[in-house]
């Protein structure tokens, strides 16, 4: 009968090694999941993981790869502080629909003026629109000890319901002879947020997601702050001790995330959505949470995470238009490497031990 | 006295990676005796119990209970041979009465009301007065002791293995704990015996094998030994007495007064009207029963839990309404008694354990930015000013043991020449020499004119290093004596006596 032993410390090994052995496992799964749907297994996972890096289309693809990576990096980093720190963000979703449509808001309010100051304004709106809408579940758990997992994810739901009240209504479009969604930002030079270098898929977005890479990187191991989050999600009563107020904690992790969220939701809907509409977010507040894990929710992990995350999507997309495969096929696919991730992960603490002739 | 055989343990070896707990270990217990398993921490006397107990399978080496081979898999077939086992921390339910408790550790538990008959039987035959109805968050610690002790006695052991029984307990409460241990000795139980203490085991046991680094080293007749004979025995050297230079009396650089605070633990006990000072150069000792209050005073202190400004002053400053930090700012640490999770954190490394308190006062951070090499070489002095026991200062802190994370953690707050230390359990689960030199650091302290307050359950400790004494009892602390001519009896008063426990032994 095999056994789980914890380990003394540690183990450094399965600590790197959980998320490739998770992707290899996800890949047989999924291997024979799309057999099982009468896939050829081989063409699917070459679909999904080398066409779009080095198949027919791929100077085309490889650009979306970056498109994709940038807001799901740029969540992920934020999540993974608070995850850190054992503060539960689940509604990134909201918190991105929210940031875009304030930073949306601040632009369309403007038009037409033309003015440097503008996108960056618009960058500012964006995050304090996220900031505010994680707010709520941030000052509800701190007040009233509220769950923060439940009312971070219904108010993604608030939030969808005030998108579609705004593509409708508010901010619909004067000129878009009656058909739902904003004005198209590529039209507005002053408040679009367009690709920097051709071919590449980098805009603002992708740049902010760096540079928060880095930020957060630093702020883990050589900040204070950093010290006080990871101290906080791993022995929370140390962290009183230590002198960390929790509530503060919650209200400082929730905001950077949701501000983080926010101003994925700005780059998003000034860029590769171009306007406000009903479905312009694609559920990358919920894929970053997935993302936050398979990095190892450490700001480095999470850059390469967010590409393999893109990689699945960008891949799914072309398995479902040239293998006909269904939407629903490629979530349960996505949806494998979170399950598998972390059931490898229980390697890092523990390890298997045969236990002889016990019953 | 011969007695039959009961237990035979021979050549017993375990080892875990990196190091060997027990080595070729061999001793044997007659039916009817009380025989101790003494050592220091990391000696490997849980190891050895809880193979004993099936709780670990020995690599090599054979076990023979009453002639015939003994080898368990698992606890239920340890009971089911006649081998109970009271452990150090309690597995109980605090929302759940006792019989409900003692239920839930049998695999046939009899109807309730018949269970409740049987738990009053016992607990009258052996004079361990206990109500099978009352809720367990409402017990005192000796009280939950005796739940264990009667889920044990309903097995009819034949053995019976108790790992560090006293800690928990006045003097009065051990006191009878001894009779009770007596009795079931006289009628034939055998009784394995773990403790530190070695003055309850010149009472109390008739035999006694000493481990040290896993393997046997002597074995004796307690009652035939001076407690400084065995002590040296376990660590294998000399040992020091602690010494005291008693600076003169100053000014007071640790006031409290009129403190009350409800508890924010579950079952907690919550302060009421604490007062006291300490001078500088002075150690308070506060002694009591686990659960009247101790974790919550050492909160107070620590700044986890606030209260109005002049409650608490640090020479003469208020700061009852300030936080941990802004506290060790003023010259006060503390240092809890719970090493696992809030004295440190268990996953991270010792360096980072290190910044976790000495962060402010010595200067670790710059710009808010964390001065790593700063810390490291903190942590480093620590490992050798106090001799812990770990491969580097990078190792997790749950990889080291008790007594070698509590030396880490006593340095950590020592070295930092704070005005006023707070320690809770200094030594608790600590070997006789580490104990021996974190109360003579201590002391050392004091004799700089540092202010100290030990919080501690070992009385045989405060006596040694405290200079005025005083007792915390359901949230209350009694009026600090000088602790020069205190007798136990009138400690044991001051305690709260017995719990009511006397009356069972009238019969």
């Amino acid at each position: 009968m095999l056994r789980l032993e914890k380990r003394p410390t540690p183990s450094r090994f399965w600590l790197y090694a959980t998320p490739p052995v998770a992707v290899i496992l996800t890949m047989v799964a999924g291997g024979i999941l799309f057999a099982a749907m009468g896939k050829n297994p081989f063409e699917v996972i070459r679909t999904i993981f080398w066409d779009p890096v080095f198949g027919e289309f791929a100077f085309y693809l490889r650009g979306q790869l970056l498109v994709k990576a940038g807001p799901l990096i740029l969540i992920a980093i934020g999540l993974a502080l608070g995850f850190r720190a054992g503060i539960w963000n689940i509604g990134a979703e909201g918190q991105y629909i929210m940031g875009a449509i304030f930073g949306a808001s601040v632009g369309l309010a403007v038009f037409p003026t033309e003015n440097r100051l503008i996108f960056p304004v618009m960058v500012v709106a964006g995050a304090f629109g996220g900031w505010l809408w994680a707010m709520i579940p941030a000052i509800l758990k701190t007040r009233f000890n509220t769950n923060e997992i439940l009312v971070s994810l219904m108010l993604v739901y608030v939030a969808e319901t005030i998108l579609a009240k705004a593509s409708t209504g508010f901010l619909k479009n004067p000129e878009g002879m009656g058909f739902p969604g904003s004005r198209n930002f590529s039209s507005y030079p002053a408040a679009a947020n367009p690709e920097l270098i051709a071919g590449t898929g980098l805009h603002w977005g992708g740049v902010a997601a760096f540079v928060t890479a880095i930020l957060a990187y630093v702020l883990l191991t050589r900040h204070q702050t950093g010290f006080q989050i990871r101290l906080a999600g791993q022995a929370p009563r140390a962290a009183r001790f230590h002198g960390v107020s929790p509530a503060r904690l919650v209200v400082m992790c929730m905001g950077l995330s949701g501000a983080m969220a926010g101003m994925a939701g700005l780059f998003e809907v000034t860029g590769p959505a171009g306007q406000i509409s009903i479905d312009f977010n694609t559920g990358y507040g919920f894929t970053a949470i997935i993302v936050a894990f398979l990095g190892r929710l450490n700001p480095l992990g999470i850059v390469l995470a967010g590409f393999l995350m893109a990689l699945t999507y960008v891949g799914g997309e072309m398995a479902s238009t040239n293998l006909g495969l269904p939407d629903a096929a490629i979530q349960v696919f996505q949806g494998m490497l979170l399950f598998f991730l972390l059931a490898v992960d229980v390697l890092t603490n523990y390890r298997f031990r045969l236990a002889v002739g016990a019953h | 006295m011969t007695r039959p055989e009961l237990l035979r343990v021979e050549g017993i070896t375990k080892a875990y990676p990196g190091v060997v707990a027990n080595s070729d270990v061999s001793f044997s217990i007659g039916e009817g005796e009380i025989h101790a398993l003494l050592g220091e921490n990391g000696a490997g006397k849980s190891t050895m119990v809880k193979m004993i107990y099936g709780l670990v399978r020995p690599d090599s080496g054979t076990m023979t209970l009453r002639g015939a081979p003994y080898q368990p898999a698992k606890p239920a077939e340890a009971r089911r041979s006649g081998v109970a086992m009271v452990f150090q921390h309690f597995s109980l339910f605090e929302a759940l009465n006792v019989a409900e408790n003692v239920a839930l550790g049998m695999e046939n538990p009899p109807a309730m009301r018949e269970l409740a008959a049987r738990i009053r039987a016992v607990s009258e035959e052996y004079g361990l007065p206990l109500d099978p109805s009352r809720m367990v968050g409402d017990l005192s610690a000796g009280e939950r002791q005796r739940v264990e002790i009667i889920r044990c006695l309903l097995q009819d052991p034949k053995l019976l293995i108790m790992d560090e029984p006293t800690s928990v307990l006045t003097p009065q409460e051990v006191e009878i704990l001894f009779r009770t241990l007596r009795q079931l000795a006289r009628e034939g139980t055998a009784i394995l015996y773990i403790s530190h203490k070695l003055e309850e085991i010149r009472s109390l046991c008739d035999e006694a094998t000493i481990l040290r680094r896993g393997k046997v080293v002597a074995t004796c007749t307690p009652r035939d030994r001076t407690a400084r004979e065995m002590a040296e025995l376990m660590v294998g050297q000399a040992l020091k007495t602690p010494e005291r230079r008693m600076g003169a009396k100053s000014e007071v650089a640790l006031g409290v007064s009129d403190l009350s605070l409800e508890s924010p633990i579950p079952f907690g006990t919550s302060l009421k009207g604490v007062s006291f000072t300490v001078a500088k150069g002075e150690v308070l000792g506060i002694a009591g029963v686990a659960g009247n209050g101790q974790d919550e005073l050492l909160l107070a202190l620590s700044g986890e839990l606030k209260a109005a400004p002049d409650r608490v002053r640090v020479a003469g400053q208020p700061v009852g309404d300030c936080g941990p930090v802004e506290r060790r700012r003023a010259g006060l640490v503390a240092a809890p008694e719970d090493r696992y999770g809030h004295a440190a954190a268990p996953d991270m490394s010792l360096v980072e354990n290190a910044f976790l308190t000495a962060g402010v006062r010595k200067g670790l951070t710059r710009n808010g930015f964390v001065d790593w090499a700063g810390t490291r070489k903190f942590a480093e002095e620590i490992i050798a000013a106090y001799d812990v026991r770990t491969p580097g200062p990078d190792v997790a802190a749950r990889a080291l043991s008790g007594g070698n994370l509590q030396k880490f953690l006593m340095g950590r707050e020592l070295m930092q020449g704070a005005q006023v230390i707070v320690i809770n359990q200094p030594t608790w689960g600590v070997d006789a020499a580490a104990a021996a030199s974190i109360r003579q650091s201590i002391l050392d302290r004091a004799g700089e004119g540092a202010a100290v307050v030990v919080i501690s359950q070992d009385l045989d400790e405060l006596l040694e290093v405290a200079d005025s004494f005083a007792v915390l009892n359901e949230g209350r602390l009694t009026k600090p004596r000088p602790t020069e001519g205190l007798t136990m009896d009138e400690i044991g008063l001051m305690m709260g006596g017995a719990h009511g426990m006397e009356v069972a032994h009238h019969v």
